[in-house]
This record gives C-alpha cells, structure tokens and sequence, in this order.
C-alpha cells in the first residue's frame, strides 16, 4: 500500500515540473508578444542612427563656370582609451600646435557633455588638406587619433559675394522653424544659399550603427539594408555671366553704389555688382563668425547688399516712367511742348534745368533730360480736373501706373532681403500735408527726387521693360535647377498699363540721349545704344545714376548703373554703363575700351568728406 | 564470444533512443546560441569559421564531440560497473572537491578551477553523478527503508550535505545549492511530503518577504513583502488543513493502514497541532527574517540580497536582469534570425555565452524557438521520470531520479534566473551553458543512467 502512494509521487513531480514551465512559458509570451516596450529598450540599446549629410549643389554661372563647391575638409578624432601612451611631443609636432593647447583641449574634451572614452570625441577641426597630409603620413604612430572628412564650402573667386551668399551652422530658431535640422547642421545664411536652401541642401542620409555596451561601433545593422542613402543638393545654374560681373567689380572699386544688369527678354539677372564688397572665401570655416563681425561694423556696410536693399532717389531716370505714364493717360502727345527758361517756374516755385533750347517736344526733352518737362507734365495730370474729380484721384492714378511698372513693391528676385523702395500715394500726402496739396507740392517726384525711391534693380527692370516695349519678367539671378524647374514666377510677363507704341517714343527718346544728349559716351559703332542719366541728389554730393539698354531693337541687356556721390550720370554712370554693355554684348572690350575700363577703376571716390 | 555479442546487442536495442534525440537536438540548439553569443561583428558567418578552433563557438564545439565520445564510452562499459564502484568514485571525488581550492587558480572570486594543461576542470560538475551514484547504492542496499527510519533519512542527506559543504568552501554557491534538488528524490523515495513542502514553503517566505521588503504598504505600516508573506501562509494553512484534515483524508489515513494510535478524533487534534505549529514557525520565520534584516546597515543588507540572489550586482540596479529581459523581449515571436541579435552580441548581457544563454535563444529565435527550448528539457524531464519508474532495480531508479532532480534543479533555476522570476543564482543550463566541465558533467550523469537502463532487461529475463 505504501508503494501505491509513492508510486503516485511521480505524477506530483512530473505536474510540479510541467507547470513551472508553463509559467515560464506564460512570461516568455508576455515578454516577448505583449509588449513593444522591451524591443524600444532593445533599439535604443544598440542603434545609433548616424546621419549621412548629402554634399551640397554646386553653383555655376551662365556659362558653366564654377563658382561655389565643396571643399574637404579634416578633423581631428580622438577615443581617449586608445590614445595612452602616445607621444605627445611628436604629436603636437606634427599637428602644428603646442603642448599647452594639446593639455587644455584634452581636458576640455573630457568634461564636453557626453563625454566617454570609448568614442571619437573632435580633438581639432576643419584642418585643410594641407595641414592634415603630414598627420595623415604618420598616424600610424598616434594609436586613437583618427581622420574624419567632412565638407565645407568653397569659392572659386572673389566675386558676387553678396549674391553668393554663405552657409553657417544653423540657428536655435532655424531648428524651431524645420525640423529636418539638427543642431550643428550648416544651413543657408545669405544670398543664394540661403533662398535655395532647399533645392541646394539636398535630403540627408542616415547609417544605422550598432553600438556595444561600451559605446563602441561594432559595424552596420544587417549590412546597412535599412541605411538611406543621402540625396545630394541640385546644382544651381545663375544668369550671372562672370565675366560681366568681374568688370563690374573692377569698375566699381573704390566706390560705393551697384551695378544691375538683366536680359530684358528673359528676366535673368546678369550681373549685381555691389560695392563695397569683400571676398567671401574669407567667410569659410572657422573664421567665419570673426569675419563676419569685422564687416558688419564697417561704416561703409560691405555686407549690405545694395543692388536689392539700397533705396535710393532715381533721379533723371524716372522721367521715363514719367512720359510713359502722361503719354497713356493722353496729358501729353509725343508732339506736345513745354517751356523751360533753365528750369519750371510757376507760381513762385522754381525747379532748375541745364541750359538748352525751349520749348521743345517729348523725345528731345528725355535726350536733354528737361526738368521743365516733366514737372509740366505732372502738374497738368495732377491739376487736370475734368478727367480726375480730385487730386487725390490723379495721384492713385499715377501710382497705379509705378506700381505696374514694378515700384514701391519687391519685385520678387530669388534673393533675401529685398527691399520695395518708396512710391507716395494720396493718403501719404493726405496725412503729410493734412489734406492740403497740390501737384505743385509733389512736383519732385517727377523727376526722380523727393519721396520716391527705388533700388537699383528696380531701375534696371525699368530699363528692361522699356527695351521689352512694356512688359518684364520677374529679374532672378537662377537661371537652371537641376533636375528642376524655375518658378513659374520667374517665368512670366508682366505687363505695365502703358502701350508699347508709347514705349517706343520713350525708347527713341533714350536714343536720341545717347546720340546727342546727355548720355553721349555711351555711344557705340556696333549697336544702337538706349540710355538714360540721372543725377540724383541727395545731402551730400549728387549721385551719378545711368539706366540703359542695347540695342535698341532685339535688346540683349538692360542696365542700371548706381554711384553713390559719382556726381553728373555723365561721371560714373553713362561710361560704366557703356562699357559693362559692351562687355556684355561683345564678350570683351575693345582696348580703347579696356584702357577707358582701368582708368574708371582707377578712379576712387573720397567718401570721407561726406556725411552718410 | 557469443555473450558479449549478446550483450552488445542488448545494449543497442534497449536504449532510450528518444533521450539520445533529445540529448542530440538540445546540443544542436545549444550549439547555435553559443554562436549567438560569442559572434563579434565583422567576423565571417560561414559554419566553417564559426567551427574553427580557437574561437569559443570552435572550442564548444570540441566540447561537444568529446561529449559524444564519453557518452559512447559509458555505453559500452559494463552497467554493474557503476554500482560495483559507486563509493569508490564517491571517495575519489571528495578528496578532488577537498584538495580543488588548494590546488585552484582564483578565477572572479571561484576557487573551483583546476589547470590541466590548456584546459581547466572544474571537478564539481563531476560531483554530481559521483554523489548521484553514492546515494543510489545506499539506498538500494538490502532492507533499506526510507519511510519511517529519520536515521536513514539523515544518512542520505548527509551524503549530498558533505558534497555540497566542499563546494560551498570553493565559494560556488550556486553549484552548492544544487544537491538541494536531491530533496526531490527523496520526497519520491518516501521522504514525508510534509518535509519538502515546509522547505519549500520556508524559503518562499524568506524570498518573497525580502524580495517586496522595500514596498511600504498602509503608510509604512507593513511592506508589500509581509502582506504577501501573510497571504501564502493563510493559503498554504488552509491547503495543509483541508489536505489532512478534512474527514475523508483521515479516513483514508486509517484506511492506509498506518499504525497510528487514538482515535479518528485524536489523529485529527495531532494533525491541527502540527498545522498550527506551521502556521505559528512561518510567522516567526518570516519576522525574524525581516526584522534581522531590517537591523543591517545598507550595505550589508544589499550584501544580503545580493547573496540571496535577489539583487543580482552590489550597485543595486538589477542591471543583468533587465538586459536580459530587454534581450528577450526583443526577440517577439520568431526572433532576429541566427547571429543577428543584437543585445546579446553586443554584450549588453551579461554571461551571455554561460549563465544567460537562455537569452540567446530568447533573442534570436524568438518566442517560438524559446517555447521548442522549453519543449525539449520538458520532454527530457518526463522521459527521465519515466525511465526512473521503468527500473527494476531501487539502485536504478534513486539514480534516475538523482539526474532528474539535478536538470530540474538547473532548469527551474536558470531559466526562471533570466526570466525575472527566480533569484539570480549562477548555474549553466544544460546542454546550452558554454563550458567543458559542465557539458562532460552532464553527459556522464545521463548516459550512466542511459546504460543503467540499457540493462534493465538482464533482470527481466
């Protein structure tokens, strides 16, 4: 009997065992099947997902040639396990720095946030090629120090610096505003880079690593199957011709003010010359934010880009804006004449003139650039009551003719920072002169002075919509994306109110200018040249303005040409203006040219005796 | 010549080929954890460099083979062979486990160790058949009787207890803890069921009660652990009394025939007292427990813990038993694939390749792969069971159910360690564990009882 009951016991310890593992089963199926928490705990263990940055698109000009790329650049490693015993003097020999500096970054190093021995922590950053060849040779001697390439930006020349831009690390509020940057991204801060930024950055890459209990990289999750190759950035094609825009640099030397070329037919901005400028392969790499500062506390603002962001007075140019508007609005006929006895005297106000003969019609008043003009012009819209009940109506009249004609608004250029320069309209003068104004009042306006200010590529899409005959296409210094198209923006015409046949007259008028008036030195035996001057003033000494185009018919460029204090237009504007077209539309300069090119550049304006 | 062929066969048809399947398949899979394990990234993956000598999976591999050899060999010895010696190798393998810490190199603390060669031993994995085998022949002895004699009962826990304190003087407590399995044969060779349940339910208490002794309850009142404690003692009091003394079980003890004096009613009166002698011994254990511990500066009472196996490092953090969770849980159903775990290669786990291979299999094979693990010894334990019950012989069966206590003990305990569910107490798992010693130690106590078994037949005849 006794034997029955212990026979039994085997049943209780096979049961006993049996349950035990269902219970361990019972935690596998928990452990394993409910919940994705452990194999979250599990990733975050192991993964580390290192990001691939994409190299960034290049930059070319009209014609191919390189502008901005991608330059390697070196840092220094160091896994602070693997570096003892190393010879330090040798080392510090061979990386070109001291003892000291070796002791005080790696004490630094040790106390960076995140800091482990175990991974590559930067000892020195972006060395050059150069600088990092002779390390490079010996490294077999330094056990944890390693190599690791990285890419920094690069310009082949001295050139367009505002237009080009830079790339600096990104900003707190730039990582707030897209989340695809991650702090110590590079990102776009001017110019270019920065209005395509997207188009240029590319999409980033990333590499999934596996990571040991000691932070160490063991090698790629699964052979890299789930790693995203970065995209690289698109390359940028500009309609900046080079070799236009170095003339134009040269020419501007030593002055201060812009030069704004453009292909009336396309839009494309050719050259934005912007004195002073600097050099910005001096804005690369470690010493950007020192270099930065340096200019940006520059009295003569070489970071300011004035082509986009000067506001100035257009002076004489505007008067054909000023034709366009009264020969639309029937205030004037091409034939109509007004009288100049060396400027506008009327009701006791008096607008000067240059000495020529009067009165005389519309096309030899642009040639002559009469200020008598214009000023009879505007004061008959203005005071023409049967067609405008008020004032206040002539005047949103005539603003609705700058507006259409691309004033008082940014154009849209692909580029930051522009600024819409200043047309008046009735409620302004209502509220400057308490309701009480005439055309009498505002009489400067007309020729360019007083509230109205445009910038300079405003004024040479001035001239481009006039060698267009009334229209113009949104000015954009992007010519191609690859693999891209353009903005429909920069692809579209705008057309002014003003009917071509009056451009034509305005058109004949600049030519005549430029045959006999005032712009004479623009002239040039191989193509009829339009152009306009402008003698712009202001507190200090005249501005010296030019706007043009060439040639007359199937025009190639259109130009403004802005010397802040140049004087006459006939100073600076009209003979920089001729010979950035000739440079242009020939693709070299004649030597008289040449000769004529380094005497301008030569020639420097004294800015110290003006007040800014 | 015509006897030994006779016997050769006899050898060959009655063995437990279902054994040898299970032996084969749990070293296969062992064999691709250890892989999992020891692979480091960069290395080839093809079977011929992870078979190469000089790498652990190559060396395991060794192992393996040698296993096979020794395995064949105790099959072709003669089974009477293991009775006739069993003190004699008992005797040799005391003084071996004796003189180990003398000879023995420290190894992380263990003195365990003995250098031959190349190779190291650990002579405590061999104990183990050694002291199986001793027991076995004691208790098989003519007109050995286990119930009744507490004498008897003592001689054989002595047989385990002296084993186990030289290996305790090795400082591989673990190891040591395993002859407590041992409990569980006796318990099926008559020990009173009363005694491993009172054994049991005592270190659950201990365990249990220290484990949530840190949760504070009812404003700090009590602990978690004393709530828990309280529960299972009303449940195991109530168990115990509705088991002995609800009216049909004494009536069945009178029934059984033994020879107990008094009444049905005196029988009844005995029993509660002892009941409530149970009842009144846990609530003193428990109290006692706690309240020494309580008095115990923080770092000796973290000592504690950590040598209760409740706190597997001195930091406190419980670091190896939640990566070895992460490891598993990470797993999901069918597992990252062989070699591609990740926690386990990158050494996240601690004694991945030895104490916590279990996560190995967790990991890269998944809840599937895990629950075949599980299959597999389950099946081993109840085929052990039944090749127990099978033997004519007492010396057979006590053997038999030495080598089924032994894997149940290193089972139920390392896998229950990497599951979070037991104390984290260092014994390899067999068949999977990486090491020699271990996986020779295992092969010579179950092929002994292979042959034993083999030659079962003889008697029948």
């Amino acid at each position: 009997m006794a034997d029955y009951s212990l026979n039994n016991r085997k049943y209780v310890l096979g049961a006993s065992v049996a349950l035990i593992l269902l219970v361990y089963l019972i935690r596998l199926f928990t452990l394993q099947l409910m919940s994705d928490d452990y194999k979250l705990r599990a990733d975050s263990n192991a993964f580390i997902r290192r990001i691939q940055y994409p190299a960034r698109g290049a930059i070319t000009d009209r014609k191919g040639k390189l502008l901005v790329y991608n330059q390697p650049a070196y840092d220094i490693m160091v896994v602070m396990k693997e570096q003892v015993g190393v010879d330090t003097v040798r080392l510090c020999r061979s990386l070109g720095i001291s003892k000291e500096w070796y002791t005080q970054r790696m004490q630094e190093i040790k106390q960076t946030k995140g800091y482990s021995m175990h991974t590559q922590q930067l000892f020195m950053s972006q060395l050059s090629a150069r600088e990092c060849s002779n390390f490079q040779e010996k490294i077999f001697h330094f056990p944890g120090f390693y190599i690791q390439k990285r890419s920094i930006r690069q310009y082949t020349g001295p050139y367009a610096a505002h237009l080009l831009g830079d790339v600096g690390e990104v900003s707190p509020a730039e990582i707030e505003e897209d989340k695809y940057y991650r702090p110590g991204d590079y990102i776009g801060k001017l110019g270019i880079e920065r209005s395509y930024e997207q188009q240029l950055r590319g999409i980033k890459g990333s590499e999934i690593l596996l990571r040991d209990v000691h932070g160490r990289i063991k090698g790629r999750y699964q052979n890299g199957k789930f790693d995203v190759k970065p995209i690289p950035g698109k390359n940028l094609t500009l309609s900046i011709d080079l070799e236009l825009q170095k003339l134009g640099e040269r020419l501007m030397q030593g002055k201060l003010g812009s030069i704004v070329a453009i292909e009336p037919s396309t839009g494309e901005v050719l050259c934005m010359v912007n004195a002073p400028s600097y050099d910005p392969r001096t804005m690369v790499g470690r010493q950007r934010g020192k270099r930065h500062k340096e200019l940006s506390s520059d009295p003569m603002k070489p970071l300011l880009n004035r082509s986009i962001m000067g506001l100035y007075p257009p002076g004489s140019t505007f008067k054909t804006s000023q034709a366009l508007t009264f020969l639309q609005e029937g205030i004037i006929k091409p034939e109509t004449r007004y009288p100049c006895s060396h400027g506008f005297h009327y009701r006791g106000l008096k607008v000067g003139c240059h000495g020529h003969p009067s009165p005389l019609p519309l096309v030899p008043s642009i040639a002559t650039s009469c200020n008598g003009y214009f000023c009879w012009g505007l004061y008959y819209m203005m005071s023409n009551r049967a067609k405008y009940p008020r004032v206040q109506d002539a005047m949103t009249t005539w603003r609705d003719y700058m507006v259409s004609m691309g004033f008082g608004y940014k154009l849209g250029i692909d580029l930051p920072g522009e600024k819409r320069g200043m047309i008046p309209n009735a409620e302004f003068y209502d509220k400057a002169y308490r309701g009480s104004w005439n055309g009498l009042t505002i009489i400067s306006i007309s020729i360019g002075q007083g509230e109205v200010t445009l910038t300079p590529l405003q004024i040479a899409n001035l001239g481009a919509t006039i060698a267009n005959r009334g229209w113009y296409i949104t000015p954009h210094v992007v010519k191609n994306i690859q693999d891209d198209n353009l903005d429909t923006l920069y692809q579209k015409r705008h057309y002014t109110m003003v009917s071509p046949v009056h451009y034509e007259t305005v058109a004949t008028g600049m030519q005549r200018a430029v045959e006999g008036g005032t712009c004479r030195s623009a002239a040039n035996s191989q193509y009829i040249v339009c152009g306009k001057t402008g003698t712009a003033q202001n507190r200090g000494h005249d501005h010296s303005v030019f706007m043009g185009f060439a040639p007359k018919d199937n025009p190639k460029i259109a130009i403004a040409v802005y010397v802040e204090n140049g004087g006459w237009g006939a100073n600076y504007g009209v003979p920089l203006g001729a010979l950035m077209m000739e440079q242009y539309i020939n693709g070299k300069l004649s030597p008289a040219s040449e000769e004529k090119a380094e005497t301008f550049a030569n020639k420097h304006i004294n800015y110290g005796d003006y007040a800014r | 010549m015509a006897t030994t062929r006779d016997k050769s066969n006899n050898v060959l048809s009655n063995i437990d080929w279902v054994t040898i399947l299970l032996y084969i398949a749990m070293l296969a899979m062992g064999w691709m954890s250890i892989c999992g394990a020891c692979y480091e990234y960069g290395e080839p993956q093809d079977l011929l460099s992870l078979a190469s000598l000089g790498t652990r999976t190559g060396m395991q591999l060794v192992w393996i083979g040698s296993s096979m050899v020794l395995g064949v060999v105790v099959l072709l010895l003669d089974d009477r062979l293991f009775e006739t010696f069993a003190y004699l190798i008992y005797g040799v393998l005391l003084i071996l486990l004796f003189a180990t810490p003398f000879l023995a190199h420290d190894i992380k603390g263990s003195l365990s160790w003995i250098k031959l060669g190349p190779f190291s031993l650990q002579p405590a994995e061999f104990a183990k058949f050694a002291t199986s085998l001793a027991l076995a022949k004691f208790m098989s002895a003519y007109g050995f009787q286990l119930q009744g004699s507490w004498k008897n009962l003592f001689a054989c826990i002595a047989l385990f207890l002296v084993p186990m304190g030289l290996i305790v003087l090795q400082k591989e407590t673990g190891s040591a803890l395993i002859y407590l399995s041992l409990f569980l044969m006796l318990y099926r060779e008559g020990m009173p069921g009363s005694i491993l349940f009172v054994g049991i339910a005592a270190v659950t208490y201990v365990i249990v009660g220290l484990r949530f002794s840190e949760q504070p309850l009812f404003d700090g009142l009590i602990s978690l652990g004393d709530l828990l404690v309280a529960v299972l003692i009303i449940i195991f009091t109530l168990g115990l009394y509705l088991t002995y003394c609800s009216p049909s079980a004494i009536q069945d003890s009178q029934s059984a025939g033994h020879p107990s004096p008094g009444s049905l009613h005196g029988i009844k009166v005995r029993r509660s007292f002892y009941i409530i002698l149970f009842a009144v011994g846990s609530l003193g254990l428990h109290l006692s427990a706690s309240t020494l511990v309580d008095h115990l500066a923080p770092h000796q009472k973290n000592r504690v813990f950590v040598l209760l196996g409740l706190r597997d490092d001195p930091s406190g953090v419980g670091y190896n038993q939640i990566q070895a969770k992460i490891a598993i849980g990470s797993g999901g159903l069918a597992g990252k694939g062989f070699l591609n775990g990740t926690q386990t290669k990158l050494k996240y786990v601690p004694e991945q390749e030895t104490d916590f291979i279990f996560c190995t299999v967790g990991e890269e094979e998944g809840f599937i792969g895990s629950a075949i693990v599980l299959g597999l010894f389950l099946a081993l334990l109840l085929r052990l069971i039944h090749i127990s019950e099978r033997q004519p012989t007492a010396f057979g069966r006590v053997y038999g159910y030495c080598v089924f206590s032994i894997f149940t003990f290193h089972v139920v305990i390392n896998v229950g360690m990497v599951l979070g569910l037991m104390p984290v107490i260092g014994i390899p798992l067999p068949f999977f564990s990486y090491g020699g010693s271990s996986l020779w130690g295992f092969t010579f106590l179950l092929f002994i009882l292979l042959r034993i078994d083999a030659g079962r037949g003889r008697l029948l005849h």
